[in-house]
């Protein structure tokens, strides 16, 4: 707690963990966001989040409101799907992504009358436990990309958490959603930090924002003035600031301990848009149904922060921004840890927060050749790992050594990949690593 | 859906007929910095010395130098040719090693025998040792050492500089091999700085050498880590041991190794730590060769040595993981308590 301190501590270039200069590319930074008209259909895969996916709880041909209950699921951890579109159920069929992943997905014929479910209404929230009640049934998730259900990861004892971290660093190049949010919906974003603080009990809240956002800084902290819980850091613009563990060591000192959470070490870190959501929803009633993606790349003609209902398929974004006809690359997410997708009949779900598209003369990764042993993974590793050597413990499958390198403590940021001078596939093979330590794992475990 | 069906063969995403769309996980983009940049500003870095190298030494330095660097780079194109592996002479790394060991050889070196310095230096110790990345030792370093003790004599022919100082006589050219034996004159520091004594090509001029450290200081292609270690040692020791400190630090290949040969990227240690042990390491050595040992230079055979040591510098220094300190202070209490019942 000693490194906390009042408006002094707010100076960010004495970080710990600094990362590395990426170019922020961040264009559509300054513009409004805008709002696409509907679709002409919503797909709504059932795993939009960490956990067990849902089950439709709707027919085909059945009629569908906003906020209407689209996929439940009664496992433990999971997060409800709602209806972003009035219309009539078209089909439930399987959505393929480009990772080789299925997922059953309903389809929704929007009618554009966009009629609200009578089940959404203004939640009544008492305390703690009827804050995580009404969450449940927001549909609001991680909204920084990890998609892990917003109620589930403050069910637990918060007695011994000291800071609620709202992470607003953005570090990913592109991506300006979050920036937008800070920007445009300030006051939801209170709104959400309050009612968290307000019921939780826990005594501070730090909005950690990287300080090439100059602007939202500024706004956040004269919002923020009234009340002494929350308070504004600064961040170096430096990649990958936005990652849980890097935020938490810099902001508070503290480490998370190998296989811990956050929340071992007195900390909760909630992205910044999923806190403006949750002021949103305990304002209006109304179910996560809308997600601001940043639409960029050299084939997209018209960048802009749009603003889509979930489900859209990503042939419809790209066809409304003016997609340039057959782009080379498209990535859902930024640059740094997205997804490729060859398939674009795929819908943009709740946590995805970029789209990019490129023509030929896109990003290209150079060849591979030889390791000089240049160490600069291991200098730039956020987490201090040694990526190469976890490549080489991986090519020969030595999860012995694997397991000596705590390989499973990456958090798969790619700055390893991208400082790389010989191009290996640094990051790649940490990530086969970690599935290959869970799996000796769980071995492991069935043997005993 | 074509790309969902079973193929036959495995589909090669990255080719536009298969499919318009490129599959490839994440990150999609990359520094652009690449082995032949890094390299090439190694280059860049030695040019200052390099020029420093022509006007002392006249055209008998461009002879060498360009000796060297063909060769080196000859021998690498010819193993590549040779053995049908993708040619490698395009990273620059050849012309790097070709550079610095004429910088190790005085100016009268016969060329041939530069030839076989190269040799030694591409084909013994970097491809035999599976290419770059791989070898154990620096190959120039080598290839200086192997001419050393083959050619003593010739190795050891300095010609002074061509640049006539009035007190050029106060250098006993032949009998010592560098300043370092010669006692230190007040405006001595003036003619080392600028290398206007006898040496080899590339160790006289330290301040040519020290503009070069700046630049790969500032792209970053080395750290301080090595260069200071290294440094540091040898001024303290010569403190200590009542030398000329400044005289020990600019003569001889001190700056030279320090800054471009105990650096070398596959044979140092990988973390920062690892770095500065090595450094220390380096510096130690150097200065019992230069105090108490037979020869005036110690500052290749300390690199070798070092070189060797660094597979056990880089158990001893891992960096500790963000979230893993508890298990490696618990590693290291069970090592210890191991050793205590044995």
């Amino acid at each position: 707690m000693e490194r906390f301190g009042g408006g002094a501590l707010a100076r960010s270039r004495s970080v710990e963990l600094k990362g590395i200069h990426i170019p922020h590319n961040k264009a559509t930074a300054e513009q409004e966001t805008t709002v696409m008209p509907l679709p002409s259909k919503v797909m709504l895969p059932m795993q939009q989040h960490v956990g067990a996916p849902c089950v439709p709880q709707v027919k085909r041909r059945q009629h569908v409101e906003v906020g209407q209950l689209i996929g439940h699921s009664d496992a433990r951890l999971t997060c409800d799907i709602y209806s972003p579109v009035s219309g009539i159920v078209k089909e439930i069929r399987q959505v393929h992504y480009s990772n080789g992943w299925s997922d059953e997905a309903v389809v929704i014929e929007p009618d554009g009358e966009q009629v609200v479910h009578e089940s959404v209404r203004k939640p009544e929230v008492t305390d703690f436990a009827s804050l995580v009640e009404a969450l449940k049934h927001s549909g609001i998730v991680g909204l920084g990309g990890a998609g892990f259900p917003a109620w589930a990861k403050m069910n637990t004892d918060l007695s011994s958490i000291d800071t609620w971290l709202v992470n607003g660093a953005e570090c990913e190049p592109y991506l300006s959603t979050d920036y937008r949010e800070m920007v445009e919906h300030a006051d939801t974003v209170l709104e959400g930090i309050k009612a968290c603080l307000d019921f939780s009990g826990v005594p501070r809240s730090l909005i950690c924002i990287e300080d090439n956002k100059p602007r939202a800084i500024e706004l956040l902290r004269q919002m923020a003035a009234d009340d002494p819980r929350i308070d504004v850091f600064e961040l170096p613009a430096r990649y990958p600031q936005g990652a849980s563990r890097v935020i938490l060591r810099n902001v508070t000192g503290r480490s998370v301990p190998r296989g811990g959470h956050l929340t071992d070490v007195g900390a909760l870190l909630y992205n910044v848009t999923t806190m403006s959501e949750i002021g949103r929803y305990l304002r209006t009633g109304m179910p996560l149904t809308k997600r601001r993606l940043t639409v960029m790349g050299d084939a997209i003609a018209r960048p802009q922060n749009l603003e889509v209902v979930v489900g859209t398929p990503i042939s419809e974004i790209l066809e409304y921004c003016g997609c340039a006809p057959g782009p080379r690359k498209v990535i859902i997410g930024g640059p740094m840890m997205g997804t490729t997708q060859v398939e674009l009949d795929v819908p943009i779900v709740r946590q995805n927060c970029g789209l990019l598209a490129f023509g030929v003369n896109g990003p290209v990764v150079p060849r591979q050749t030889a390791c000089i042993k240049c160490s600069r993974c291991i200098d730039h590793c956020p987490i201090r790992l040694s990526p190469i050597e976890i490549h080489k413990a991986y090519i020969n499958r030595d999860t012995a050594r694997l397991d000596e390198l705590m390989a499973d403590l990456c958090v798969e940021c790619g700055t390893c990949s991208y400082v790389c001078p010989s191009k290996q596939p640094l990051v790649q093979s940490t990530h086969l690593a970690r599935a290959l330590l869970r799996a000796e794992q769980r071995k492991a475990k069935g043997r005993r | 859906m074509a790309l969902f069906k079973r193929h036959e063969e495995p589909v090669n995403l990255d080719n536009p007929a298969n499919n318009p769309l490129v599959l490839r996980p994440a990150p999609q983009i990359s520094s652009a910095v690449t082995t032949h940049i890094i390299m090439r500003d190694v280059l860049v870095a030695l040019a200052p010395a390099t020029v420093m190298a022509l006007v002392n030494f006249g055209w008998h330095a461009a002879l060498v130098i360009a000796t060297s660097i063909a060769s080196c780079v000859g021998f690498e194109y010819l193993w590549c040719r040779l053995r049908k592996t993708p040619q490698t002479i395009g990273d620059l790394s050849a012309a790097v090693t070709g550079l610095l060991l004429a910088f190790n050889v005085p100016s009268t070196l016969p060329l041939y025998m530069v030839v076989i310095g190269a040799f030694v230096a591409i084909i013994m110790t970097k491809e035999l040792f599976g290419g770059i990345g791989k070898n154990f030792a620096n190959p120039a370093i080598v290839g200086r050492i192997f001419l050393a003790v083959a050619f003593p004599v010739a190795m050891t022919n300095f010609v002074p500089s061509s640049v006539l100082l009035p007190e050029q006589a106060a250098f006993d050219l032949v009998s010592s091999a560098t300043p370092l034996a010669a006692s230190a004159q007040p405006h001595s520091y003036l003619r080392l700085l600028l290398g206007i004594h006898a040496g080899v090509l590339g160790e006289t001029s330290a301040a040519a050498l020290l503009l070069g450290m700046v630049f790969l200081l500032y792209r970053p292609v080395i750290t301080w880590h090595i260069p200071v270690a290294y440094m540091g040692t040898v001024a303290v020791l010569s403190l200590l041991a009542g030398k000329d400190v400044v005289a020990q630090l600019l003569s001889g290949g001190l700056v030279l190794g320090a800054i471009y040969m105990a650096t070398d990227y596959s044979t140092c240690p990988a973390t920062k730590r690892g770095k500065l042990v090595f450094g220390i390491g380096c510096g130690l050595i150097t200065c019992l060769i230069r105090f108490f040992g037979n020869l005036n230079e110690g500052v290749a055979y300390s690199i070798l040595f070092m070189n060797l040591l660094v597979p056990y510098i880089d158990q001893l220094t891992p960096n500790i993981p963000v979230g893993g300190e508890a298990i490696m202070a618990e590693r290291r209490r069970a090592k210890r308590g191991g050793k205590a019942h044995e």
